[in-house]
């Protein structure tokens, strides 16, 4: 028993130590945004003069309205479409699975290693000759087909656990595979693809390769790639770029805490499963 | 998870030629006008593999053809077969990314990995708390934002004037004050070291979440048996977690070596070519020094690369599970 409690205290002590070494760049971050603009504050130390009003300095900066649009519209121009076309790919492979579909799950399934890296330079010479450089289909059109192997995948596990007698009974009245589709199995996977409309919400946001490669003007990017841009021009004026960087990343926290119940516990499942 | 017997979706084909009947109001017609499912099943997935097929596997195919070409990416190219991929493996310069992707592995995968089992070991008895809770929240933090974002604040925290220095002058260690992240010998550990903070919670919280499933009467066995923590540790929680370790190994080496973002923003590779690694030396051959064949030929390297390490964790993983 008193080994017990004394085990449990210790791992509360752990547990304390590493929540505190997450959080302290996030507070160092957020005490630095506060010095005044321009200088170069020793560690982390709360400032004399507090300057909140550096968040609306670097809100300017970074032109953060234009920026939450041209992120937003990217977002929109992703996630539906792949949460499409990886349900409906999903459902082919792991309810209706054709012959050959083991094949091109095994094809999908490599894709889900691949380094964006490896790719990147195909992509810029396909999107120039689409002439599409520096517009937003330059990040949307390679996002949606980069993110297919994990949706997919994702997708693909939830209808894999589908009973076959639901689409038997469903056949039996009447309905055919489109409808089974609709009616049936995109209400029932509901839970699985509102985690997945997050993760790909999340990095869709915080895409960068493809940002600075395929896109030159920062107010057509996403917020990652355009925080990149904040960095290049006010690099040397670390309060500002504090301030800047948090007011991105703000958002992500925001939709993370928000659904962070029902998402952690489907990502850490979802891992596992895949 | 039974599969179903192949076939049972499957309409007899002959049906299908009644797809033209004009009487379609009958519920048998109706049936019978639906494709067979073979085909119904490829629309399903055509999209998918439309766009995978023109934004990955086309791509895929072109780095490997351009890498046996000497181009500028304007200019005529010349046929060099395999002499990029020469160049990459006798060229120290083209060679060290390489090397550094896999030093990168240790900070990126064994150390969030080990340091994760430990504090999930630890913290097993109070995983029910309100303040596992919490930890579960915060600890997932690091993977929610940027890569760019942690990149910014781990530049601050390392920098010369930077906490990292502040607490160590404060427990008296000042003499290892330096600028973390410019020093040729510190900057690829200390660039490891974000990469570590970012993987750590998420490698944790897997962990955790495997360890709530073991069943808890083998540990009340094992103490009865007069099993120590380390007995413990070895015979019932690492044969357990095998799965969710080789899920943490793969994602962390995955990490590793495709680093990108957070080199780009806290070195750019410097200081000299010390935390260079093979993305951002494939970007800076294609993108500024316009050398397209030799950036696909290491392009092709990093790839292989990848699937080289994850697919024996995987098969490792299944052989042992049966």
């Amino acid at each position: 028993m008193i080994v017990g409690r004394r085990e449990a205290l210790v791992g509360r002590a752990l547990l304390v130590a590493l929540m505190a070494v997450t959080i302290v760049p996030f507070v160092s971050l957020f005490v630095t945004a506060l010095h005044p603009s321009g200088t170069y504050p020793p560690g982390v130390q709360w400032p004399a003069d507090p300057q909140w009003s550096n968040f609306g300095d670097a809100f300017r900066a970074a032109n953060m309205g234009r920026l939450l649009e041209s992120t937003g519209l990217i977002v929109l121009g992703v996630v539906p479409a792949s949460l499409l076309f990886g349900t409906m790919a999903g459902f082919g492979l792991g309810q209706i699975r054709m012959r050959g579909s083991r094949v091109v799950f095994l094809l999908f399934l490599l894709g889900l290693t691949l380094p964006f890296e490896g790719i990147i330079i195909p992509l810029y010479y396909t999107i120039r000759d689409m002439g599409l450089l520096n517009t937003r289909w330059a990040i949307i059109l390679p996002l949606i087909g980069l993110f297919m192997p994990f949706s997919i995948v994702w997708m693909r596990a939830h209808f894999i656990t589908m009973p076959a007698e639901l689409t038997e009974a469903a056949k039996v009245d009447g309905a055919n595979v489109w409808q089974l589709f609709w009616r049936i199995h995109v209400p029932l996977a509901m839970p699985a693809l509102s985690s997945l409309a997050i993760l790909l919400f999340l990095w869709t946001w915080n895409q960068f390769l493809l940002a600075i490669v395929l896109v030159d003007d920062p107010l057509k990017r996403t917020m990652a790639g355009a925080l990149g841009a904040f960095q290049g021009q006010w690099g040397t004026d670390i309060p500002l770029l504090c301030a800047g960087s948090l007011l991105i990343l703000t958002p992500t926290l925001l939709v993370f805490f928000v659904f962070q119940r029902q998402f952690v516990s489907a990502l850490l499942a979802g891992a596992v499963k895949s | 998870m039974p599969r179903p017997v192949e076939g049972t979706t499957t309409r007899p084909p002959g049906r299908v030629a009644a797809e033209s009947s004009p009487a379609e109001k009958g519920r048998r017609v109706r049936r019978a006008r639906r494709p067979a499912p073979a085909l119904v099943g490829w629309l399903f997935v055509a999209p998918a593999l439309v766009m995978y097929g023109v934004f990955v596997l086309r791509p895929i195919a072109v780095t490997l053809q351009y890498s046996l070409y000497d181009w500028d990416g304007a200019g005529p190219s010349t046929w060099v077969g395999l002499g990029n991929y020469a160049k990459i493996f006798t060229d120290p310069d083209l060679l060290g990314p390489i090397l550094h992707a896999f030093q990168l592995i240790v900070f990126f995968s064994a150390v969030p990995v080990t340091l994760g089992l430990f504090v999930a070991t630890t913290i097993r008895r109070i995983a029910q708390s309100r303040l596992a809770g919490i930890a579960r929240t915060i600890l997932f933090l690091p993977q929610v934002i940027p890569l760019v974002a942690a990149g910014i604040m781990w530049s601050w925290l390392l920098s010369s004037t930077g906490l990292v220095n502040q607490l160590l002058s404060a427990v008296g260690l000042g003499s290892l004050t330096r600028g973390w992240l410019g020093d040729f010998t510190t900057a690829l550990p200390a660039v490891g070291l974000i990469g570590a903070w970012v993987l750590l919670g998420l490698c944790t919280l897997l962990l955790l979440a495997g360890m709530s499933k073991i069943d808890q009467t083998l540990y009340e066995a094992a103490r009865l048996d007069g099993a120590g923590a380390v007995r413990e540790f070895v015979s019932i929680t690492l044969p357990s977690l095998r799965q969710e370790i080789a899920v943490c190994v793969t994602i962390t080496v995955i990490a590793a070596l495709s680093s990108f973002d957070i080199v780009y923003i806290s070195t750019q590779g410097g200081p000299g070519n010390s935390t260079l690694v093979p993305g951002l030396q494939v970007y800076y051959l294609a993108f500024s020094e316009r050398d397209i064949g030799t950036a696909c030929a290491l392009a092709m390297v990093l790839m292989t690369l990848v699937l080289a390490t994850v697919l024996p964790i995987q098969w490792f993983n299944r052989e042992d599970s049966r």
